[in-house]
């Protein structure tokens, strides 16, 4: 799975690389002409793509591809001024650009087609675009491309029925793409003040990029724009800018964390409403959450199938303090101190729901905590006043939350900050970013301590570990703790955001993330235990389903589907760690024979336990 | 029994030692001492429960009856407690932290002589640096003992075979034991790699910390250990130095068997051999005219 595969570097398709060079740039240029053309007769697709002169909708997705396409071409045809571009000098960058672009534009006919009715919808620049794209791919196909020798492909068997899947597998075993890294060129030496730029250049383009797929009006563009931010990141990744970019960020730690967090800060001033803020609030929330769960599962190797519950603790006990006119109890904190008592409320709650379960291991403990989280709703259900004690008002939750005013400043009434005006959810979403900034910082000094290496042993062989001096009990329990405690505080802020705290936000698997299994998925999706990872996946968990309406009674379906697929390709979760990393450069050498021992070697039970 | 003669108090005591596992008893009121700077081998055949043994004086098991003392104090059956106590050990089958590098397999091992907690690394106070700095710097000595340091940024689970064996004891020491434990160490080496582990496991002994050693290489064994004790069935059979033991015919039973009442004596087997040497000269002679014999069956007439 993550040895390296032989690769070989020949093209797909036999040409002379001159000609390969040129067709492909011609069929970039060709491309970004055609985006100027209109594609269709009628406004009725989204997007207006009928001016001719004026890029708009999905056509814009297809000029940044082709303009990107045309700029890797030349750079690795060693054009002077791009060759920066690509640093390992491959072609392989060029390639999936292509296939980006050829994907997006042919998406976007298929979507006018399909819409309108009929191919007779699309205008004669849409057949322009749609042979331009596919000449630019075929000439990329034609460059000496990096991939795995034909010897090296696994043998499949007949698994491979129906007319797509075997074209599917068909392609893929006549690209065989590659998957070993590319070492890179060295890199030019610049000043120190070139190189902050360019991580504030990077960071810009990034903020950019996600503003533009929160912003997307509707669901074809954002399709669209998926499959060309993923064409495209795969892309910078086989070009090696990505490496580039990370030698720079290590290079210049604190300032890009801080230019990260300026970014991330910077996005409620590109809006107007409060439409897309409240998704951004959201993944906000939703990431922060994934992101304490990932000190459990990534670094303590704890499967908790039962989190939502801590969030819920949080949010239920911000709520009863919140002087909301439903709470039972009649006080009202401030936020700080309802923001201590949540986070506390958590911790009290994961000691006692710790103390006792992690003394199981693996699937035990899944399946304890998986019980717990319901426990924990079904209890909140049943504080009602009738079947039990009034606390809770039962399934009709707690509304009515008042908006937060922290030293005077009020988070429910927009306000005017340099010129723009930020909304009652830009407000929450600084603050929960403040909240988000805390967590990573929690999780990564933690991580990279001897807590951390110690949980981290503990997730790799417990008996070792213990024997190594390492009170494992105690150390599982300290990340229980600890998780809970971030959920809870996220939670706090999450009840002001929504106004109400009701038991259906806290489910195993619900429509609305976050539930208990949404974040797990997160954190496996993004990458066990690292920072990003988590984040981006929350971002893409919350995000799909929110823009892609006609997903939704599928939503689970495919959500599984997605899981099946990502276990199968890549199991490390799209950001793999630094520890999968290192893998691929210790080459040649033995892996550590089978740790499935027989019972009964060695420590593997203790008797009594 | 014991030939060491020193006043030092033993860094190892067990005393009547008893694992029983349901109806088996794996290891039957086994007493051992260990004394500083001493090497102490553990041999028996195959299970004869050294290993279980082993697990019961560092508290992976819970011994059914007996007692383990470091330096005069009982321990607890509680790994960690044992660790902190100042035993460290290695496995069988190595057990290493795969998927962390080398060197912080070895930061690992030295958890437990550091007390920097979780709101030490939330706060990073200079006093977290200081105890970050040295337990790195240690960590680093022990892998420039082992040898390791050129692969301290490696992932453990991507070492040879015989530098996860060096690392797993690296990280044994990192918790500052008084004594070592190692359970077959030499286990599918090489000579010249049993050699190497064998100038280490003196280095280790003459650095201050006592080795009980569990082998089945007697070369490795006799050539390293000060006193040998002998696990035959779950019980100790002798204990003593290497020449008392290698000489002890009933070490020498409990691994090659005694003959038996009838055994052959030698006038027999020599004729035996002899009537066996005619009847394979005969058998040639024949074979250039002799026809296969038909009344051998062939596999598929058996079905």
């Amino acid at each position: 799975m993550t040895t390296p595969t032989p690769t070989e570097t020949t093209p797909v398709i036999p040409l002379p690389l001159t000609t390969a060079r040129i067709i492909t740039a011609a069929g970039a240029a060709l491309t970004i002409l055609s985006t100027f053309l209109a594609w269709t007769w009628t406004t009725a697709f989204p997007g207006n793509l009928t001016v001719t002169g004026y890029p708009g909708g999905l056509q814009i997705l297809t000029l940044i591809g082709g303009i990107l396409t045309l700029a890797f071409t030349l750079s690795a045809w060693r054009t002077p001024g791009l060759t920066w571009l690509t640093p390992t000098g491959g072609n392989n960058a060029t390639a999936y650009l292509a296939a980006g672009t050829l994907a997006t534009t042919w998406y976007t006919l298929i979507a006018i087609a399909d819409q309108l009715g009929g191919l007779a919808n699309l205008e004669p620049g849409g057949y322009i675009a749609a042979a331009t794209t596919l000449t630019a791919l075929l000439g990329a196909l034609a460059h000496p491309i990096d991939r795995r020798t034909a010897a090296s492909l696994p043998q499949h068997g007949r698994l491979h029925t129906g007319a797509l899947g075997k074209a599917l597998h068909g392609i893929y075993r006549t690209v065989r793409p590659g998957r070993t890294p590319r070492p890179l060129r060295p890199a030019r030496p610049l000043p120190a003040w070139a190189e902050i730029l360019i991580i504030a250049a990077a960071f810009g383009i990034a903020l950019y990029t996600v503003t533009y797929g929160i912003d997307t009006e509707y669901g074809e563009l954002f399709t669209g724009f998926l499959i060309l931010v993923s064409f495209a990141a795969a892309a910078l990744f086989k070009a090696g800018l990505i490496a580039r970019l990370a030698t720079l960020t290590n290079k210049h730690r604190n300032i890009s964390i801080a230019a990260a967090f300026a970014a991330a800060a910077a996005f409620p001033f590109t809006q107007s409403t409060d439409q897309y803020t409240l998704i951004a609030v959201n993944i906000l929330i939703f990431a922060t959450v994934a992101l304490g769960l990932n000190v459990v599962v990534g670094l303590a190797g704890l499967l908790d199938l039962g989190y939502v519950a801590f969030l819920g603790v949080g949010a239920y006990t911000a709520a009863l303090v919140s002087g909301s006119t439903a709470s039972t109890l009649d006080v009202h904190f401030p936020f700080w101190a309802a923001a201590l008592t949540g986070a506390a409320a958590s911790l009290v709650f994961g000691v006692i729901i710790g103390a006792p379960t992690l003394r199981l291991r693996g699937d035990y403990l899944a399946i304890v905590t998986l019980g717990f989280g319901e426990i924990f709703r079904i209890t909140v259900e049943n504080l009602d006043g009738n079947s039990g004690p009034s606390v809770t008002n039962g399934p009709n939750g707690i509304p009515n939350i008042p908006d937060l005013v922290l030293f005077g400043y009020s988070f429910g009434t927009p306000h005017d900050v340099a010129g723009t005006t930020l909304t009652p959810f830009a407000n929450y979403y600084l603050l929960m970013l403040l909240i988000t900034i805390l967590v990573v910082l929690v999780f990564s000094r933690a991580g990279n301590s001897r807590i951390g290496r110690a949980w981290i042993a503990i997730r790799e062989d417990e008996t070792a570990a213990t024997a190594s001096g390492i009170n494992s009990f105690r150390l599982k329990l300290l990340a229980f703790a600890l998780g809970a405690t971030l959920a809870g505080l996220a939670g706090t802020v999450q009840a002001h955001v929504t106004s109400t705290a009701v038991p259906e936000q806290y489910v195993f698997a619900g429509p609305v993330p976050p539930n208990s299994a949404f974040l797990l998925a997160a954190v496996i999706l993004g990458g066990m235990g690292t920072i990003s990872g988590p984040l981006l996946g929350a971002a893409l968990l919350y995000l799909i389903p929110a823009k892609l309406q006609f997903l939704q009674d599928y939503q689970l379906l495919a959500f599984g589907l997605a899981l099946i697929l990502l276990m199968r390709l890549r199991p490390e979760g799209i950001i793999p760690n630094r520890r999968q990393q290192l893998e691929y450069h210790d080459t040649g050498q033995l892996d550590v024979p089978d740790r499935d021992l027989p019972p009964g070697t060695v420590g593997v039970t203790k008797a009594g336990a | 029994m014991t030939t060491t003669t020193t006043t030092e108090t033993p860094v190892l005591t067990a005393t009547g030692v008893t694992m029983r596992f349901g109806g088996l008893t794996a290891v039957r009121a086994v007493d051992l001492s260990v004394h500083p700077h001493e090497i102490v081998g553990l041999i028996g055949p195959n299970g004869a429960g050294k290993t279980t043994f082993f697990n019961c004086l560092t508290g992976l098991y819970v011994p059914t009856s007996g007692k383990v003392a470091y330096k005069n104090t009982t321990l607890p059956p509680k790994p960690h407690l044992v660790a902190k106590a100042g035993i460290a050990r290695t496995f069988q089958n190595i057990r290493l932290f795969a998927n962390m590098t080398v060197l912080e397999n070895v930061l690992v091992g030295h958890h437990t002589r550091t007390k920097e907690g979780l709101f030490a690394a939330l706060l990073r106070g200079p006093a977290f640096h200081r105890a970050e700095k040295a337990s790195t710097q240690r960590a680093q000595e022990l892998l420039e003992f082992t040898g390791l340091t050129p692969k301290a940024d490696h992932l453990a689970r991507n070492l040879p075979y015989g530098e996860q064996r060096k690392l797993e004891i690296a990280r044994a020491l990192a918790g500052d034991p008084g004594l070592l434990l190692l359970d077959e160490p030499t286990a599918g080496m090489n000579p010249q790699e049993t050699r190497a582990t064998q100038q280490l496991v003196f280095a280790i002994r003459d650095q201050g910390t006592a080795v009980l050693v569990i082998e089945h290489d007697m070369r490795f064994i006799f050539n390293l250990c000060d006193r040998v004790a002998v696990l035959v069935q779950g019980e100790k059979l002798t204990e003593g130095t290497t020449d008392a033991v290698q000489a002890d015919e009933r070490v020498i039973a409990a691994y090659l068997g005694t003959p038996f009442e009838g055994a052959p004596g030698a006038d027999e087997i020599a004729e035996v051999e002899a009537a066996e040497a005619a009847e394979t000269a005969g058998a040639a002679e024949n074979a250039e005219t002799a026809t296969p014999p038909d009344t051998v069956a062939r596999p598929e007439d058996n079905q």
